[in-house]
């Protein structure tokens, strides 16, 4: 595939490129959902498909195509150059420098043999039991949205016109459950699901079933709470959440369109002093982890925000030059088109006191288990979401709520979070261990 | 049309025999039902961000999905390729989830009925993309030019062409061209405090004609800019229960949110829905008839036939606040004994069709639209929102306000900040005690996302007074 890769900026360059990257992604899914004890869906396939990026000076034009035969990279090339002639001349634009290009080395631990070896069987028993375990859980599990069991394999190959030529493998597994619980007339529903790059590394059908269930169960009779300014503490679901708008918040494309709460506040205090947020794409078997971004830069670790202040914002080789920075790895895109700014592993670092402790330092207030609604403004700050979650009396979750909502400006929210858990667990590329804020806004009856 | 005469036909060669043998494959182990969804799909995109385009993107995909349907199982394969031996890999694939005997229905293949509800003979994507260029570049200037205090415009154009072929081993056989153009803008204005933004968009099934005559890209930037120039005085939005009427059109995200994710029939068969079970019962007031519409000519969510083949219609969700039907797909149908309602949709050829909203509004009532607002003495008007979310099982859903006021004595006084707005499905429209007549249809933007597939889709409404609805702002 590499070389197919390679053939295309060669073409490109050729046909009148000044310069050329081309990416190639390749993939087979697999996926089984078990409901009620019965295999209801068994989905397998593969795809691939090509993306390139021409310039020609500092004009920029993009394809893309799913046919990788002579013809279609021929094709592909051709659509790239046409689409440029129409872009504007940008003064910023342009691939990363040849010295900053680079791959790190050694296994990063991204891809396990095992994925490619397991059973179609095996994985469908695998999403039964943890169905079969939610359902047995207990009598008022009634019903189940099914149990999941998925897997992936894939590859990535990138060649530009500067002469770098990488490619990695990955693989992925994941068992989900969603129950579906049922009480007094109150019908609700929850999941949980594990990932990993191998079927060693994910916990057990017991362990996802029973806690689906659990966090199931715990949401039935929910109540709405008077509107009130309290504590409210994040869950690491949740606070997972926050985390993305922050993120948001310091990629490059908000940062130099001034669109972002934080735009210019480089080295300034920004969050409490228990704030540290770090990115790095280097964590061997992370699911935010690659030997170099999508345009050929090595991953690398940066701190964001060190003990609350602004430290550096996370860039690709666009953004650094109109900020006057260096790129710190993390272009990102799917296939094509200019890379935008992209997490590696981004997580806020833990603290050192257990969830357990932080609800009892509660005397009232709210345990966030889920928040639904896109009610985020990363240019203003404003944050207003709809809410679930378990009501704090005296330390103790007291009962389950619902229908409501919890709001305030991110801005305060950062200088707001009082206690960081020890609980940092990453499923996913974005983490975050329990938060808990001062106080926010809780719209109810 | 024909096979022959079609793009599967004429680019790729495949034959009437080719679907039947495909399909055999698909049923050699057994099961009820096979389909193909053969896709071809040609997308453009242009952006202009710092008054400067800089990229564009053109691309093409292709592929074939291939459906085994035996009892409540489904099997589902694809192919990027469609020579024969790699669908016939594909269908066999898809033929593991089955077991016995199979069924097939019919040899040959009847054509589907034939209508055009975007009659579009050029589609954009196939126009000159100087012509299209043009149109970020207007949206840009016109954004800058609205106001002084704007100081950043993004403006973005996608368009794309899909070709379908469905074939299903019941028989049915169906062909369709669906063009698709869409322009955004978003801007950004400041003057004493923090910058705020205002954002705008439309298209449809249409032409390119479209921007050039009727939503030109001066009415989506000027529209953009004004929401941010609003935003400019907003106060804190208020927190908690009050009155709240929603402007007529993008508002309709209320139902899609409410209602409508509820009552698509794989939820309800399931027994997941907070709708489940409650055809004939009361769930809104008696003012409201909510209709799903995929017919709707030149509309995004509008289909000729859905992504199962089978042709659109109109449906009867709510009729004066009574539950009447649900959205249905092939395979819920099947199972519920239901007729389908051609809402089985997918969002590429490497998706499993499922039962999902096309232009989903609440018909007009007989209020003036001033005098609904006249009628309250302290609550919120919106009159536009972000996107929306829905917990189905719960019933409790949210969308998100992004322009609206603060109504005193009967009068819009205050721009307040966005806020997210919360409800239960089931309960939220029996306080609707207003209905405007000033039906509107959003301008065409909506992307509705369930279990990760992503397809168009159109909301709508006329201003309605919603008497309680929770508000999640910051001023209590």
């Amino acid at each position: 595939m590499l070389h197919i890769a390679e053939q295309a900026v060669r073409l490109a360059l050729a046909q009148g490129a000044t310069g050329a990257e081309c990416t190639i992604s390749e993939g087979d899914e697999f996926e089984a959902t078990v409901r009620m004890r019965e295999l209801e869906t068994l989905k397998e396939a593969g795809s691939r498909a090509a993306g390139l990026r021409v310039l020609i000076g500092r004009q920029v034009g993009s394809s893309y195509t799913s046919d990788l035969t002579r013809d279609g990279i021929a094709y592909l090339v051709k659509s790239a150059l046409e689409i440029a002639k129409i872009s504007t001349e940008d003064p910023f634009a342009g691939l990363p420098e040849p010295s900053s290009l680079g791959s790190i080395p050694g296994d990063l631990a991204l891809y396990c043999d095992d994925v490619a070896k397991l059973e179609t069987q095996y994985k469908i028993d695998q999403a039964t039991a943890a169905e079969q375990h939610a359902l047995s859980a207990d009598t008022r599990i009634t019903n189940s949205e099914g149990g999941s069991f998925s897997s992936y394999i894939g590859a990535r190959y990138f060649a530009n016109s500067h002469g770098f030529a990488g490619s990695y493998r990955s693989t992925s597994c994941s068992l989900s459950v969603v129950a579906v619980a049922q009480n007094n007339g109150s019908m609700e529903r929850d999941y949980w699901y594990t990932l990993a790059r191998g079927s060693a590394g994910l916990e057990t059908p017991a362990a996802v079933g029973l806690k689906a269930a659990e966090r199931t169960l715990r949401r039935l009779g929910a109540r709405k709470v008077a509107t009130q300014k309290a504590p409210v503490i994040f869950e690491p679901r949740v606070a997972r959440s926050l985390l993305g708008s922050i993120f948001e918040a310091i990629d490059g494309e908000s940062i130099y369109r001034k669109s972002s709460f934080l735009a210019g506040k480089l080295g300034e205090k920004v969050a409490s002093e228990n704030v540290t947020v770090v990115d790095d794409g280097t964590l061997p078997g992370l699911f935010g982890t690659s030997p170099f971004d999508d345009e050929g830069v090595p991953s690398r670790r940066t701190v964001v925000i060190d003990r609350g202040v602004l430290n550096s914002y996370l860039l690709n080789t666009y953004t650094a030059r109109k900020l006057g920075l260096e790129s710190t790895g993390n272009a990102s895109r799917g296939i094509t088109g200019n890379a935008s700014v992209g997490p590696g592993n981004f997580f806020l670092e833990k603290g050192t006191l257990p969830p357990a402790d932080i609800i009892r330092s509660v005397h009232r207030g709210l345990y966030v288990t889920e928040l639904i609604g896109s009610g985020v403004n990363i240019v203003t700050g404003d944050y207003s979401r709809g809410a679930v979650g378990l009501w704090i009396e005296n330390g103790e979750l007291a009962y389950p709520v619902s229908e409501i909502t919890i709001a305030a400006n991110l801005t305060e929210m950062l200088f707001d979070i009082e206690t960081i858990g020890n609980d940092l667990h990453f499923l996913g590329s974005t983490a975050s261990p329990t938060i808990l804020i001062r106080e926010m806004t809780i719209s109810g009856q | 049309m024909a096979l022959s005469e079609s793009l599967f036909g004429q680019k790729f060669g495949i034959t009437e025999l080719d679907l039947h043998n495909y399909l055999s494959e698909a049923l050699s182990a057994g099961g009820d039902y096979a389909d193909l969804y053969f896709e071809y799909l040609a997308t453009s995109n242009i952006s202009i961000d710092e008054s400067i385009v800089k990229s564009a993107v053109q691309g093409v995909s292709l592929g074939v999905g291939v459906r085994v349907i035996s009892g409540e199982r489904t099997g589902y394969a694809y192919s990027d390729d469609l020579s024969s031996e790699r669908v016939r890999k594909a269908a066999r694939t898809a033929a593991l989830i089955a077991r016995g005997p199979a069924k097939i229905d019919k040899t040959g293949f009847e054509e589907s009925r034939r209508r055009n509800l975007y009659p579009v003979l050029t589609a954009p994507t196939e126009t000159s993309l100087l012509h299209r260029v043009e149109l970020v570049k207007r949206a840009d200037i016109a954004g800058r030019a609205y106001d002084p205090r704007v100081f950043q415009v993004q403006a973005g154009y996608a368009d794309s062409l899909r070709h379908v072929l469905v074939a299903t081993s019941d028989g049915a056989l169906s062909f369709d061209r669906q063009p698709m153009a869409r322009l955004s803008v978003a801007v950004l204005a400041q003057e004493h405090g923090a910058p705020q933004r205002g954002s705008s968009g439309g298209g449809g099934r249409v032409s390119l004609d479209f921007f050039l005559h009727e939503k030109t890209p001066e009415y989506f930037a000027r529209e953009a800019a004004r929401q941010a120039i609003v935003q400019l005085d907003a106060v804190a939005a208020p927190a908690g229960e009050m009155t709240v009427v929603l402007g007529p059109g993008w508002p309709g995200i209320l139902l899609h949110e409410a209602v409508g994710h509820g009552l698509e029939a794989d939820f309800n068969r399931k027994g997941v829905s907070a709708f489940s079970g409650r055809i004939g019962q009361q769930v809104a007031s008696p003012l409201c008839t909510v209709i799903d519409d995929g017919t709707i000519r030149n509309r995004r969510g509008s289909l000729n036939v859905d992504d199962e083949g089978v042709p659109t219609q109109q449906n009867l969700l709510i009729e004066k606040g009574i539950l009447r039907g649900y959205l249905s797909d092939k395979l819920s149908s099947r199972l519920l004994h239901n007729p389908t309602t051609g809402n089985g949709r997918r969002e590429s050829y490497r998706h499993i069709p499922m039962p999902r909203m096309t232009n989903t509004f609440m018909l007009a009532g007989e209020s003036d639209p001033a005098d609904i607002i006249r009628s309250v003495p302290r609550g919120l008007y919106c009159a536009t929102f972000g996107g929306g979310q829905v917990d189905i099982t719960s019933g409790n859903f949210v969308f998100s306000a992004s322009e609206s006021y603060l109504i005193e004595d009967g009068k819009l006084t205050r721009p307040v900040k966005g806020a997210t707005l919360i409800g239960n499905g089931p309960e939220a429209l029996k306080y609707v005690s207003m209905v405007g007549n000033d039906l509107k249809l959003d301008e065409g933007v909506g992307i509705c996302g369930k279990e990760g597939q992503s397809v168009p889709v159109g909301v709508g409404i006329p201003t309605i007074k919603v008497d309680k609805m929770t508000v999640g702002g910051t001023a209590a």
